[in-house]
């Protein structure tokens, strides 16, 4: 009871957006990152119907009458935050632990709407992310992509023509080396990586078997006899989706070694890799893994947690970025994914990447790894409406979020948040009361009751 | 610009040092901890912020035998001092960070190298400063972005032991200590998570909570009752040899200077509950309490002005406990204090990343704190609480020649430290970071 008004009330919380009344919405007087064609100072962003309708200078931009203006005078507009690696919005485990290869369950299938830690991260600047499966199996899971649409139902966060995406991971976590299995319950293979390259190797022979078995049953078909149909297997068939290039292969990894492991499986094997996560040793493999054409998607500067990412440095995205990797900084945590243009700022410092390297590092690039880059990730006509207003450079740790728009909706607003805390604290205490009032009334109407048939002696 | 550190070590040392240092995960730092000379240098043309006072833009530093000997616009510069043009450059104190783990663990998963929490609840008698460990990789980490003097911090149990007040730099644990013990740190035991804050509790749950919560609470209060008792009696039988001989107990002796109120007890309590039991404790045994973590800061502050309690803030960079608090709720905290007058300093809680605490304090400028502020909480502010004022904390003659050079405000990402001196000796500005950059920047 108490936590049913308590879950009403968070998703009360800053209101879903206010759908916008008009269909056009200009952004005017700010200095645009536009990340693909440089800084735009006084600019104006012209929205229409989600999409960026114009942008260039305020003299060069009409604002039509009646639309919707947010005035960004002294303020800095960029694309809205990328993240390509989170966990956010999962109900309950991340792993389906119970095999090497679960490469058949879907985060689609268990993520909430109310998750706070959505709020949180567009008030931060982030609108989309990579939602994954944990580390646990060498393949976790099939991942998904979704927009950050507070407020609104799961089917709108989905982007239709977003890419499937699957999880592997290596190292570490799928050899279960930091967890143990309490006495009596049998370790679960692998425990090396060795293993972990057999799970995946075997995975892959398994899928062209089960291929093998179709391309023969429907060469049967066709040839006008009547086969008896193979058994269909969920997992063989994403394994099988894999291998047609269908679904994009997402791979926890921290050691060089394990890395060039991948590569060199997916050369032999005929799949593809489209980022390394994590990666926290690519720069000792930056050329090997530019040469396969792979993304890398990395934290800038954790190390240490663990002996595979003790030689983790913060300069290997920069030291990737000389390789011509494609590279993002990516959060893997609710926290970190409140502030990834710190992180992208301190890849200046560390390997010296110039403003726009570095701001693209959590926005086109991450929009890349998801092959979204033709919607997502500059300030470019055509492309979606998301976008970010800083109150200072986004780069600088003295900035902050003042709103954030998804397709031309606002769903952070920081004023908004504001001037709803105290209606929300009077709401939040109202219900606490009548929710107490109401209990004593029904155990005093219990108590009656009870009198009543047993009248006191 | 000179470049002392690498004067002092040939080139091939550094190339072999690269070799072994990559291959081995347990290898201790090849980084010269502690040069041990103390040279008179005079940093000049440099815009010198002291923190105690106005910025001085073109000053000159001057610091010898360890020491600040001058901070002014037109100091001289004594002859043999080694001069270093600060031109486009900043000078600072260095950074303190009132809360980490350093030199208590190396790798986080590997327990033979994490040294942080001992069994038990009740370890009075630990002490961080014996189990630092001065050639850990994450010192040189730490510094070459300007955080010079930590708390270094047990963790475990309802009271963790004896924090230290370290530089981060030397060959033994006791050259780098500044002031150990600095205070007893304690757990204040906490009925529940924030997570389950909101959450319902089934009725045996809570029971069992409020059962557990009670004995530990009992345990610390019980503890700390027997102290003062024993430390009545050691200063009876100190006056009068008559008093009758007592056996010596090591958890209670640790706890004398506390209970006589002649070492802070720094309480680690988050929650508004937890924060006024705390104080509840503090007051009835009459002890000096330092507030760490306090993320309901803001819900307490009649409490601890009145009780005059400083606080260590933090971390910032860390997520709200409850599903509705305002999402800046721990960026806005260190506002607040301030702005009640309520003397904090601000702490990461880290251990890799305690580097990163200039951007703790930054987040909080970005939330209303000004900025000039922020950048006392890990100055001055924290000398002052952990009663070194007189020799961290500002750029002040006769203060310790904790120093860095910056081309830029030090709370800024994009900023570079460019020097760091730790007790008047440069450190060199590497790590074994710096090390695999340099290594794998030429691979073929």
């Amino acid at each position: 009871m108490r936590s049913a008004i308590v879950m009403a009330f968070c998703a009360l919380l800053s209101g879903a957006p206010a759908p916008s009344p008009a269909q056009t919405v200009a952004i005017t007087h700010g200095t645009i990152l536009t990340i693909t064609h440089g800084t735009i100072p006084n600019g104006t962003v012209l929205i229409r119907n989600g999409k960026i309708a114009a942008v260039g200078p305020d003299a060069q931009v009409v604002v039509p009458a009646g639309a919707q203006v947010i005035d960004a005078t002294g303020k800095f507009v960029m694309p809205g935050i990328i993240d390509s690696h989170s966990h956010t919005a999962v109900e309950g485990s991340v792993n389906e632990i119970s095999l090497p290869n679960t490469g058949m369950v879907r985060i689609a299938d268990v993520l909430t709407t109310d998750d706070i830690s959505v709020y949180r991260q567009l008030a931060g600047g982030t609108t989309t992310a990579l939602v994954l499966h944990g580390s646990a199996n060498s393949i976790g899971g099939q991942s998904q992509i979704v927009k950050w649409k507070w407020g609104r139902p799961l089917a709108q966060w989905f982007i239709p023509e977003a890419p499937r995406t699957i999880k592997f991971a290596l190292g570490e976590n799928p050899k279960s080396a930091n967890f143990h299995p309490p006495p009596g319950v049998t370790p679960q293979y692998p425990a090396t990586r060795m293993g972990v390259e057999e799970v995946i190797r075997k995975s892959f022979v398994d899928a062209k078997d089960y291929m093998a078995k179709w391309d023969e049953y429907d060469a049967r078909k066709a040839r006008g006899e009547n086969p008896m149909p193979p058994r269909r297997d969920l997992l063989m068939e994403e394994m099988s989706d894999v291998l047609r290039g269908k679904v994009d292969v997402h791979s926890h990894c921290y050691r060089s070694d394990e890395i060039l492991m991948l590569l060199g499986l997916s050369d032999e094997l005929g799949f593809k890799v489209r980022e390394l996560q994590h990666v926290l040793e690519g720069y000792k493999a930056g050329k090997e893994i530019a040469a396969h054409g792979v993304t890398a998607g990395t934290f800038i500067d954790w190390w240490g947690y663990k002996a595979e990412a003790y030689d983790a440095i913060p300069y290997n995205v920069a030291l990737m970025t000389r390789d011509n990797v494609i590279v993002s900084v990516n959060s893997d945590s609710d926290e970190l994914a409140r502030h990834l243009n710190q992180d992208a700022a301190k890849a200046m410092k560390y390997g010296g990447l110039t403003e726009e390297e570095a701001l693209k590092l959590c926005t086109l690039n991450p929009a890349k790894q998801l092959r979204l880059d033709h919607r997502l990730g500059s300030v470019d006509v055509g492309k979606d409406a998301d976008l970010v207003i800083w109150t200072g450079h986004p780069l600088s740790a003295y900035s902050r979020v003042e709103t954030t728009l998804i397709e031309g909706d606002v769903y952070f607003d920081r004023a908004r948040d504001l001037a709803n805390r105290e209606a929300l604290a009077r709401e939040k205490r109202d219900r606490l009361n009548k929710e107490a009032d109401d209990e004593a009334k029904e155990k005093k109407d219990k108590k009656d009751k009870k009198e009543k048939k047993e009248p006191a002696k | 610009m000179s470049s002392t550190s690498s004067a002092r070590v040939p080139r091939s040392f550094w190339a072999a040092a690269v070799l072994c240092c990559a291959s081995s995960v347990f290898a201790q730092s090849v980084i010269l901890n502690n040069p041990g000379k103390k040279p008179t240098v005079a940093i000049r043309n440099a815009t010198i912020y002291p923190v105690a006072s106005a910025p001085i833009p073109n000053g000159t530093i001057v610091f010898s035998n360890g020491l600040i000997t001058a901070v002014a616009a037109n100091a001289a510069i004594p002859p043999g001092a080694t001069i270093v043009d600060g031109t486009g450059l900043s000078v600072y104190p260095g950074l303190i960070d009132s809360g980490t783990t350093l030199g208590l663990t190396e790798v986080s998963s590997v327990a033979g190298t994490v040294d942080t929490a001992e069994l038990g609840d009740l370890n009075p008698n630990a002490r961080a400063d014996v189990a630092v460990n001065p050639h850990s990789n994450l010192i040189p980490v730490t510094r070459i972005n300007g955080v010079t003097t930590v708390i270094t911090a047990p963790q475990g149990g309802i009271i963790s032991g004896q924090d230290a007040l370290i530089q981060l730099a030397g060959w033994t644990p006791r050259e780098m200590a500044l002031k150990s013990p600095v205070g007893m740190h304690v757990n204040f035991p906490s009925m529940r998570s924030g997570a389950l804050d909101e959450q319902p509790q089934d009725e045996e749950a809570e029971q069992e909570a409020k059962k557990t919560y009670t004995k530990n609470v009992d345990k610390l209060r019980d503890i700390f009752r027997d102290a003062q008792a024993y430390a009545k009696a050691s200063a009876a039988r100190a006056l009068d040899p008559k008093v009758r001989r007592f056996d010596r107990d090591v958890l209670l002796d640790a706890l004398v200077p506390v209970v006589m109120g002649r070492e802070p007890v720094v309480i680690h309590a988050d929650r508004e509950q937890d924060i006024r039991a705390a104080i509840q404790f503090a007051d009835d045994y009459k002890l000096k309490m330092i507030l760490a973590g306090g993320d309901d800061v803001a819900r307490v502050i009649p409490e601890l002005k009145s009780h005059n309690i400083p606080v260590l803030l933090g971390p910032i960079l860390a997520l709200p406990q409850r599903e509705d608090d305002p999402y800046d709720v721990l960026f806005t905290n260190a506002k607040t204090l301030h702005d009640n007058g309520i003397p904090f300093a601000i702490r990461t809680s880290e251990d890799h990343n305690a580097r990163n605490l200039p951007y703790h304090a930054a987040a909080c400028a970005a939330f209303g704190l000004p900025k000039d502020v922020a950048l006392k909480a890990i100055t001055i502010f924290p000398a002052q609480i952990f009663g070194v004022a007189d020799r961290i904390g500002s750029l002040e003659t006769g203060k310790l020649a904790n120093i860095i050079v910056t081309d830029g405000d030090p709370l800024e990402i994009r900023t570079n430290v460019k020097r760091v001196y730790i007790g008047g000796e440069e450190i060199p500005m590497e790590s074994n970071q710096t090390l695999l950059y340099e290594k794998f920047r030429q691979r073929p």
